[in-house]
């Protein structure tokens, strides 16, 4: 497809992960983070998809690959939220900074 | 060859029964009295033995009988061991197995054997008696045996063997040997007592004294096995070796070889016989026990140094024929002799205890043995040599008979008086007969009493001999000595025995034992008959009755027959010896014999300040302490010890020590704690620092640490692309 310059697409699939990168650094709330890695993870598709289709449209190795990754997106999603939700039945917050255990 | 063995064999008895006694029986009294006995006796009866058959042979001057071994390897050549009979060692031998019999046996008695231990008695202190109680039930105190009994009798045993060894042996280096064992015995038996300060002082004196001349008699003998590289007589003595020893001449002084030699082992007989200016041992020597003072100082250690210059004749009198000059060695000799005899009579004539003068008459009558020699009267010093030990044996044993009847006295009484102090004494002939009678043959024999004595037959020989040498001032010495020598003895035995008991205890003595009288008669029957071995051809009427043999049977040592040459037909000599002989025992009796108890000596009036300055030895300890004893304390405390040992030498030390701590603790407080540790401590410091700073970035917040990584990512990723790129 000639009419839309690939680059077009990049910039767009950066410019989404870049969105998502932010969401996840400077959100407070859990769910708020899990939802900008899904934008990342979606990002990362667009991206993979330009590149197929403009220059490998002929195998299919791009859209199993694709594939793949929504799917791991989807489990992914599903584990972190399940996990939020444990992690706010112990503490009773799902505000990403006050869980700092770890501290050193 | 049975001889040779025989003689070999003589000293070893007394040496076995010394070491049996020290080892064994120590502790048993009778048994170590038997031992040293048997040993005195064999060897007695060895020597007699050798004496018959040594006399009966032909010429023994030129062949003696010779046997000697190999003893220490020195290089190519070995020292020897051996012994040799010539005319000298027989009639030397004959006197000294006599005497140290005699003594042996009277020592039983002495430290009364059989009595019961004393009450309060140490060893090492005299015994002072034990309490008895008779049969009707009263106390006495009775004279107790002695504690260190079986001790005695093995000093006595061993020095017994170290005199016959210095006698039979047939070279210089033995008889060395027998001369300090000699030394050490007498230092043992002289501080015998050894509970007493004053014995003990004695003992190291004697000690001291005898050994600067022992270290002269050294030099002397190392000298002599340098030049002529043998020590056995048969090869010094020989033409060959004399001729060495005369033509070369010694570093000293100019003196020959020979002069140098004979002047050294001369000075090894002014310390071993206590002549003039080393007799200050023998006095103080009276503390040993009486038998010591007769073994030791009159019959065998003093006559060993005379022994020694007799011996050694040929040496001293190398160059030398009668009628010329005397040699260096001789010259000096008969001064000193003469001196010495004049000077010890002096001081006898101020003594009040009764060994002390019998050991200034000891030293008097050495000078004379040494003063004929030094003349040239080999002989006649032979001859002395011989009589003297008999009846100066005589004298001390006789004077210690006298202290125990005194002791008894004492005991008896309970007074509390010096038993040795003649002017405690009197009237003992009446008391104790036998002691009497034979004491004063002693005494008569020690004054030259005529004809029926040895000590006139030998001392006419030597004042015969210095007469017709010519040498005048020996002979009017040696003349006055003799006046001097008669009157104090006839001091002595009237103050002892005649006249009336001056004190209690004294009319309580009473007469030893006979283990003590029985060898003061034998002593006695000697002190009158040796003299008639020797008598000389040219006495009137009795001369040409009885060979005299002595002369020649010794005087065939000296090659040109010195001994008989020398006797003259004049007779001054004999006439001089007569009057000064029997003037002085009248003189002595007289002005003695009516002193009473507590009265002065009669010659204090007589003298005045001289009496004071005889009866105090002329102060010669006074000056040798203040001349000799303190410098050389001083040098051994305050030199020695204090400055160089403690500030020098341990100052030295110290300061290594101090040294060491001080680079020791620099290293520590500059190297070891501020670099060592401080490295150590500082990474475990640094480690916890760096810790701390990074502590910061663990925030345990998920979103900080995903900003960092992906700061860094971005931070990686542009490097690379442009590395890859070439930009960087």
């Amino acid at each position: 497809m000639n009419s839309i310059p690939m680059s077009w697409y990049l910039v767009f699939s950066i410019g989404l992960f870049c969105i998502g990168l932010f969401g996840v650094l400077a959100r407070k709330n859990a769910v708020a983070i899990i939802m900008g890695l899904e934008l990342m993870l979606n990002a990362v598709n667009v991206n993979l998809l330009a590149f197929w289709s403009y220059l490998y449209a002929d195998g299919m190795s791009g859209l199993v690959f694709v594939t793949i990754v929504f799917a791991v997106a989807a489990a992914e999603s599903a584990v972190g939220l399940a996990l939020i939700i444990s992690a706010y039945r112990r503490r009773n917050t799902v505000i990403a900074e006050d869980m700092n255990v770890l501290k050193g | 060859m049975a001889t040779e063995i025989l003689i070999w064999l003589i000293p070893l008895p007394p040496l076995v029964a010394f070491f049996l006694i020290a080892l064994f029986a120590n502790r048993w009294r009778g048994l170590s009295h038997y031992l040293a006995l048997s040993g005195a006796g064999l060897s007695w009866l060895g020597s007699m033995v050798v004496f018959f058959t040594a006399i009966s042979r032909e010429e023994l001057s030129k062949n003696p009988i010779i046997s000697s071994i190999n003893w220490l390897p020195t290089a190519d050549t070995w020292l020897k061991l051996g012994v040799q009979v010539d005319p000298l060692t027989v009639v030397t031998l004959f006197f000294v197995a006599w005497t140290v019999l005699m003594i042996f046996i009277y020592s039983v008695g002495y430290h009364n054997y059989g009595q019961p231990l004393g009450d309060h008695d140490h060893p090492g202190l005299p015994p002072h008696g034990a309490h008895l109680k008779d049969e009707h039930g009263h106390e006495h105190r009775v004279p107790s045996v002695e504690p260190m009994y079986s001790r005695f009798f093995g000093f006595v045993a061993l020095f017994a063997f170290g005199m016959f060894t210095l006698v039979l042996t047939d070279n210089l280096l033995a008889l060395y040997v027998g001369w300090e064992i000699m030394g050490l015995c007498s230092y043992l038996l002289i501080g015998f007592w050894f509970g007493k300060d004053s014995a003990r002082k004695a003992a190291v004196k004697a000690f001291l004294t005898t050994r600067i001349g022992d270290m002269f008699m050294l030099i002397g003998l190392v000298s002599l096995y340098k030049i002529t590289g043998s020590l056995s007589y048969s090869q010094i003595f020989s033409e060959a070796s004399l001729q060495l020893l005369t033509s070369n001449a010694s570093p000293i002084m100019g003196l020959s070889w020979a002069g140098f030699i004979g002047l050294m082992l001369f000075i090894g007989t002014v310390g071993k016989s206590a002549q003039f200016p080393l007799h200050v041992w023998l006095p103080d020597a009276m503390e040993g026990p009486t038998p010591v003072s007769a073994m030791i100082h009159a019959a065998t250690m003093v006559s060993a140094g005379v022994y020694l210059v007799i011996r050694f004749f040929p040496i001293i009198s190398a160059g030398w024929v009668p009628g010329e000059a005397l040699t260096t060695t001789m010259t000096v000799m008969a001064f000193i002799g003469a001196f010495t005899a004049l000077f010890a009579a002096t001081i006898a004539l101020a003594q009040n205890d009764i060994k002390r003068v019998l050991a200034y008459s000891t030293i008097s009558q050495l000078g004379y043995m040494v003063a004929a020699l030094g003349v040239g009267a080999y002989g006649a010093a032979a001859f002395h040599l011989v009589t003297h030990a008999f009846f100066k044996a005589l004298l001390f044993l006789g004077s210690g008979s006298v202290i125990h009847g005194m002791e008894h006295g004492v005991l008896h009484t309970g007074e509390e008086i010096d038993p040795q102090d003649m002017y405690n004494m009197g009237g003992l002939r009446n008391k104790m007969p036998f002691t009497f009678w034979t004491f004063l043959i002693g005494g008569l024999a020690l004054a030259g009493f005529p004809l029926v004595t040895a000590g006139f037959w030998s001392k006419d020989e030597i004042l015969t001999g210095s007469f017709s040498g010519g040498f005048m001032a020996v002979f009017i010495t040696l003349a006055l000595a003799a006046l001097l020598t008669a009157f104090y003895t006839m001091r002595q035995i009237t103050l002892t025995f005649l006249g009336q008991p001056r004190t209690h205890s004294a009319e309580h003595a009473h007469e030893s034992k006979w283990t003590m009288t029985l060898p003061l008669v034998i002593l006695s029957v000697f002190a009158v008959s040796v003299g008639w071995a020797g008598i000389p051809k040219a006495f009137p009427v009795l001369g040409g009755l009885i060979p005299p043999w002595f002369e020649e049977f010794v005087g065939s040592m000296i090659e040109s027959g010195h001994g008989e040459e020398v006797i003259s037909h004049s007779l001054v000599p004999l006439a001089t010896s007569l009057v000064v002989s029997l003037g002085g025992l009248t003189l002595g009796w007289l002005v003695y014999s009516k002193v009473k108890s507590g009265q002065p000596d009669p010659l204090q009036k007589a003298l005045g300040k001289i009496y004071s300055v005889l009866k105090n030895k002329y102060y010669f300890d006074e000056l040798y302490q203040f001349l000799i004893i303190k410098p050389a304390f001083w040098l051994a405390t305050s030199f020695t010890s204090e400055w160089l040992d403690r500030s020098i030498i341990d100052g030295i030390l110290h300061s290594f020590g101090r040294f060491g701590l001080w680079v020791g603790r620099g290293l520590r407080n500059w190297f070891d704690i501020p670099v060592v540790n401080k490295t150590g401590d500082s990474l475990a410091e640094g480690t916890r620092g760096l810790g701390s700073v990074l502590r910061v970035i663990q925030t345990g917040r998920v979103q900080q640490y995903m900003v960092i990584a992906i700061a860094i990512l971005v931070l990686f990723g542009t490097i690379f692309f442009l590395f890859s790129s070439g930009l960087l």
